[in-house]
């Protein structure tokens, strides 16, 4: 039997080079969880496994960094996508599902499924703008944002994790798209 | 050419910096701040073009967007190549820089003399609505005579012919306040809506210089001070706010719901500097919280005889070019006019050394201060008088006027000579865009014109967009839509026009050409046949004349030709309607339009995990989807038929490795999964044990199948569903649908996975072989892991699920590994499957395979109006479930008839003959046209495996007819083939029924 090693994981994108101020970088492999549960079951519980979930819809929260990071992005009434390093997910899901045994919900590996980018530098904003429809000022789409938007033609997800600091993430197939969608978009 | 006609000083340009354009092959000079038509007429050239039907010469009538003849084509870079021209634009508002390369456009062999102006004598037969009379026979010169003939002359200018080299950008936006135009009007709302430091202002103007109609203005004084002092204060205080985004050479050319506005930004055509790889233009798509309509007036031509004569132009556009452009126009001026406001044209030009007289249609009692004003000023002033006609051809050379009597009566004629001519029927307020936004037009009779009446949006409109014309009640009006006030002390504007639709004159009105519309060159005639053809809305008549339907949408011309429809037929003007307006307010290019979406942006191109692998071997693809999936791989000298006959031969006797990645893939998850399942789809799922795979059939609410898969039951509340790789989205939104609004009371939710996890299916009776070195905490075992079953574990040392599945026939499995995994597992599969002459296959030896074996491709057996039991598959179709969705549509009269179009198979007579998938079938084919169709072939292939050609067809009745004989079409015909069953192959290895 082949080791799990032999097999590494293989990129989807590689960066592209861009000459302008607004930087988007592939980012590593991350464990990405989709996570389903109706509030009424959530029982008041503010947080499970350290993720907190008590932020509004289309809001961030994150704790730490690193192995321990925990990052829980509220999409929806019932829905968060739940972020943590990516050799964690068997042990989070583990976890959480420990912590909700006998609640109806849901919780799905989708590590492999998403690939992210990180927008970072002065006008970052209009770069995402120039294919995302939403207000992204700081009044209406303050750091410590994300939600579920579009980009030209590709579905995203977008964080907000300072005034010009972005995380972009979408499914794998669209993410050579969405990359040169950026690329392009950053020379203005 | 130098400048001759350039005043020594004064004007809005930068004389520090000069310039020089090519036209028509020869060099214009000019300065920083000139248009093209500024430096056209600085050199005294004033023949700018043909027009569209009559190759009359036109020159150059307006100083703005609205300007309907002198359109060039221009080459914007033509130091970079092929690729940069475009035609149909105005001089106008072609702001002037170094290296433009014009050219007129719709003559030959030159501007100055042009064959095609022998319309002009020929034009008895170009009458309107000429097309539907003169073309009618004989019928086969249409196709061959009149169709390329009119075809050839028709259009303006000369598209692109290569593709287009430029950079366009998209920018989202939005805003608490956009104000259109920054004119006074839009100065003022932008100054009091942008106090609030909070309030985001975006101020939007199509010229690249702010001031609106204040940048023509030489005389009036805002506050004590000269307007356009006002103008740099004013735009220095927005400047320093940090909450005003101005944005000039900016086009807000569409308005659409909930405020959205799209405007077109000019990035880059007049910069001489522009870096390569600057976009030309940018697509604002602005969602404003409040929008300001500040586009200003439309000044009206004068209808009479050859009032298209170059030389011949607005009135305003007189003073903005001696003013704003310091360039004279002429020598010799008249300013023909029912409107105050050209007086100030006329003193303007008078002071700038023209020699000046006014024809003015109005009686002296009818006209303000400025007559007075005028004629103190040392201008002759002929009050009551009418044009009768312009003199000269390629350059005005004369009016003849007369004065009009009483009772209507045309007195003694005078010609007048001159080289210039500023004429004025007064003012349109600029409805576009208010009307865009669906907001209701209200006829005022005092302004004689629509002005915006009930908005339909969060819109106000402000100035002379809405009538109101006075200087100071501008300013107050601005501040007042932008949400503050202002009361400022300014000159008092000569407002305020006497309507005239079609000058008094005495000559046959049948034998002239008086133009309403410059640009489709309809004159009043045209108009006044379309009436008496019995054409009373103003829409017909557009229609049947073409008028205000050229790319300028009518804007010098819709007023005067609603007025003369009401004039002839005698009624209230808004009795007979206003045309709509609609989007683009200007022409707007293709490039702006689709922004960076081109090649590899066009369309997103999804891509399998094991794409990599497939295109290094040699893969051809085919779209599916969204989707590029390998087709076939063909070896050395192979085309499609051979590569497909070896990959389907390769399944049934050893193994094939197939790229399913790209299937459907929802993960249902809740302690009720399984009853949504149940409701979902037609068949039975609460018995269906942990570990065991059901094919599933998924209908829509009306009965007809939508979609099908294999189903997983991965735990008691865990399902993992598969759908067919183009269903993926719509299956999922159709569960989703569901959920939340029939079934909220459910415990289910949906992921969607497809992307989570590579597919790769090996298939063939060593498909077993292959896999067994690699898997762990699975026993591959038949005993153990039968058909339709799944298991997870590890392949490869990777985490996997398991199916044990088959889409051929064959025995298979179904690897899922998670995506980033899927390459590696392929390679190592495929590698170590070299002794058991493992062979990749693609989509068309998948298809080939299912067929054989009769198992149906939805959207391509069915087509939305096909039944289970139209496909024999009425076994999925649970009796004793007391619902799902479709199952009501399913006792229908019609769903339940005898006849209905029924899957069956066809073989061909000739076993090589490989029918036309679409192809329609007949009992009799010497039937007489129309023929009765009774099926069509939904699927077809060549078939190594069966040795001959295969077919699938739906046929009406088809299941009573196996063993007649029909009839199919062909390219040349039609050929003979049977109705058979839809199984063709029997598969000789280890069972695989369910």
């Amino acid at each position: 039997m082949l080791e799990r090693n032999l097999a590494r994981r293989a990129p989807t994108v590689s960066p592209l080079v861009s000459e302008s101020s607004v930087t988007v970088t592939p980012l590593d492999p991350q464990g990405r969880l989709a996570f389903r549960i109706k509030p009424a079951a959530l029982a008041g519980r503010g947080t499970i496994d350290g993720f907190d979930l008590s932020g509004a819809i289309n809001s961030r929260t994150s704790s730490e960094e690193g192995a321990t990071m925990r990052t829980a992005l509220r999409l929806g009434p019932d829905e968060w996508m739940l972020i943590t390093a990516a050799d964690e997910v068997d042990e989070r899901c583990e976890a959480i599902s420990a912590a909700l045994t006998g609640v109806a919900h849901s919780l799905v590996d989708v590590s492999h499924r998403d690939v992210s980018f990180s927008v970072e530098g002065p006008g970052a904003d209009s770069v995402v703008n120039s294919g995302c429809p939403i207000d992204l000022s700081m009044r209406a789409f303050p750091a410590g944002s994300a939600t579920r938007t579009i980009l030209g033609k590709a579905e995203i997800v977008l964080q907000r994790r300072a005034a010009d600091s972005f995380t972009v993430t979408t499914w794998r197939s669209f993410a050579p798209y969405v990359q040169g969608f950026l690329v392009e978009a950053t020379r203005g | 050419m130098s400048q001759p006609f350039r005043r020594p000083s004064g004007g809005r340009i930068d004389r520090s910096r000069p310039l020089a354009v090519t036209f028509n092959g020869k060099q214009l000079e000019g300065f920083a701040g000139d248009t093209v038509a500024s430096m056209l007429i600085a050199s005294g050239q004033h023949l700018a073009g043909r027009s569209f039907k009559y190759h009359r010469p036109r020159g150059i009538l307006s100083h703005g967007s609205d300007e309907p003849s002198a359109l060039l084509s221009v080459d914007w870079r033509a130091d970079r190549g092929a690729g940069y021209r475009d035609p149909n634009n105005r001089a106008s508002v072609v702001e002037a820089r170094d290296g433009l390369v014009v050219n007129t456009q719709n003559h030959w062999p030159s501007l100055e003399t042009d064959v095609g102006a022998v319309n002009d004598l020929l034009s008895p037969i170009f009458v309107a609505g000429f097309y539907y009379k003169t073309f009618m026979w004989p019928r086969k010169f249409w196709d061959r005579v009149y169709e390329p003939v009119i075809r050839k002359a028709a259009g303006l200018g000369e598209a692109p012919e290569v593709r287009d080299a430029d950079r366009y950008s998209n920018r989202h936006a939005h805003c608490d306040v956009l104000i259109v135009g920054a004119g006074p009007a839009g100065l003022a709302a932008a100054l009091a809506a942008s106090a609030d430091g909070e309030k985001r202002v975006i101020l939007a103007d199509e010229g690249f210089e702010p001031g609106g109609a204040l940048l023509n203005d030489v005389t009036s004084e805002i506050d004590g001070k000269p307007a356009m002092a006002w103008v740099a204060e004013t735009v220095a205080t927005l400047d320093a706010r940090e909450n005003v985004v101005i944005l000039p050479r900016t086009t807000a050319f569409g308005y659409y719901n909930h405020n959205h506005v799209c405007m077109v930004e000019r990035v880059s055509d007049h910069r001489a500097d522009a870096p390569e790889g600057l976009a030309r233009e940018r697509l604002w798509q602005v969602r404003a919280g409040e929008v300001v309509l500040a586009a200003g007036s439309h000044e009206r031509p004068l209808v009479f005889e050859n009032n298209d004569r170059p030389g011949i132009m607005l009135a305003e556009s007189v003073r903005a070019f001696v003013n704003r452009w310091a360039v004279l126009p002429g020598n010799e001026l008249v300013v023909v006019t029912s409107s105050a406001s050209a007086y100030r044209t006329a003193l303007d030009a008078k002071a700038a050394g023209m020699r000046v007289s006014i024809v003015d249609i109005r009686l002296d009692a009818d006209c303000g201060t400025e007559l007075s004003l005028a004629r103190d000023g040392g201008i002759t002033v002929r009050t009551g008088h009418t044009v009768i006609k312009a003199l000269g051809g390629k350059r005005v050379t004369g009016l003849v006027v007369a004065p009009i009597s009483a009772n209507g009566s045309i007195g003694e004629k005078t010609t007048l000579a001159c080289d210039c001519v500023a004429m004025s029927g007064g003012w349109t307020p600029s409805v576009h865009l208010f009307s865009q936004s669906r907001g209701k037009l209200r006829f005022d009779v005092e302004l004689d014109a629509f002005v915006p009446g009930t908005s339909a949006q969060a819109e106000r409109s402000a100035g002379a967009c809405r009538g109101v014309y006075d200087l100071s009640a501008v300013i107050a009006d601005g501040a007042k839509a932008g949400g503050g006030s202002s009361t400022p002390q300014a000159t008092v504007s000569f407002a305020g026009f006497q309507p005239v639709r079609v000058l008094p004159t005495d000559a046959d009105a049948t034998k002239i050409k008086a133009f309403i519309d410059f640009q489709n060159d309809v004159t009043a005639k045209d108009i006044k046949l379309a009436v008496r053809e019995g054409f009373e809305s103003i829409e017909h008549v557009k229609r049947y004349t073409t008028t205000g339907m050229a790319t300028d949408q009518g804007k010098t011309s819709n007023m005067n030709a609603l007025g003369l429809v009401a004039g002839i037929l005698d009624r209230p003007l808004p009795a007979v309607g206003t045309t709509t307006f609609r989007p683009p307010y200007t022409p707007v290019t293709f490039g702006a339009l689709i922004g960076p979406a081109r090649d590899e942006l066009f369309d997103p191109v999804r891509r399998t995990p094991i794409d990599p692998w497939a295109e290094k071997n040699g893969a051809v693809f085919e779209p599916v989807a969204l989707w590029r999936r390998a087709k076939y791989f063909p070896q050395a000298g192979e085309d499609m038929h051979a590569a497909v006959a070896r990959e389907t031969k390769a399944v049934r006797t050893t193994v094939g490795i197939f790229d399913a990645s790209t299937l459907g893939k929802i993960e249902v998850i809740g302690p009720d999964a399984a009853e949504f399942m149940n409701r979902i789809y037609t068949n039975a799922w609460l018995k269906l044990k942990t570990g065991g795979c059901r094919y599933g059939l998924m209908l829509r609410e009306d009965g007809f199948v939508y979609d099908d898969g294999v189903v997983a039951r991965l735990a008691e509340d865990r399902f993992h569903v598969t759908t067919t790789t183009g269903g993926a989205p719509r299956v999922m939104r159709h569960m989703e649908d569901y959920l939340q609004t029939e079934w909220p009371d459910l415990d289910v939710f949906l992921t969607s996975i497809t992307e989570q996890w590579a597919v790769i299916a090996l298939q063939g009776p060593n498909a077993r072989k292959v896999l067994e070195p690699f898997v762990s905490e699975i026993d591959l075992a038949e005993d153990a892991f039968p058909h339709m079953t799944v298991k997870t574990g590890y392949v490869c040392g990777v985490p996997c699920r398991l199916f044990r599945v088959s889409f051929t026939g064959e025995l298979g499995f179904e690897v899922n590994v998670p995506a980033d995994y899927g390459e590696a597992v392929w390679k190592t599969l495929y590698e170590k499957g070299q002794k058991h002459g493992i062979t990749p296959y693609g989509t068309e030896a998948m298809h080939v395979l299912r067929a054989e074996m009769g198992f149906i491709v939805v959207g391509q057996e069915t087509d939305g109006t096909v039944t289970a039991d139209d496909l024999g598959l009425s076994g999925l179709v649970s009796k004793v479930k007391t619902d799902f969705v479709g199952k009501r549509s399913l006792t229908r009269p019609d769903m339940v008839a005898e006849g209905r179009r029924q899957l069956v198979g066809l073989l061909t007579k000739n076993p090589d003959e490989v029918l036309d998938e679409g192809a329609q079938v007949v009992d009799d084919p010497g039937q007489p046209i129309p023929m009765k169709m009774i099926g069509h072939v939904t699927s077809s292939y060549a078939s190594s495996n069966c040795g001959r050609s295969i077919a699938m067809a739906m046929i009406d009745g088809g299941r009573t007819r196996i063993g007649e004989t029909v009839f199919v079409t062909t390219p040349a015909g039609f050929t003979e083939a049977v109705i058979s069953n839809a199984v063709f192959y029997d598969v000789k290895g280890e069972t695989v029924d369910a």
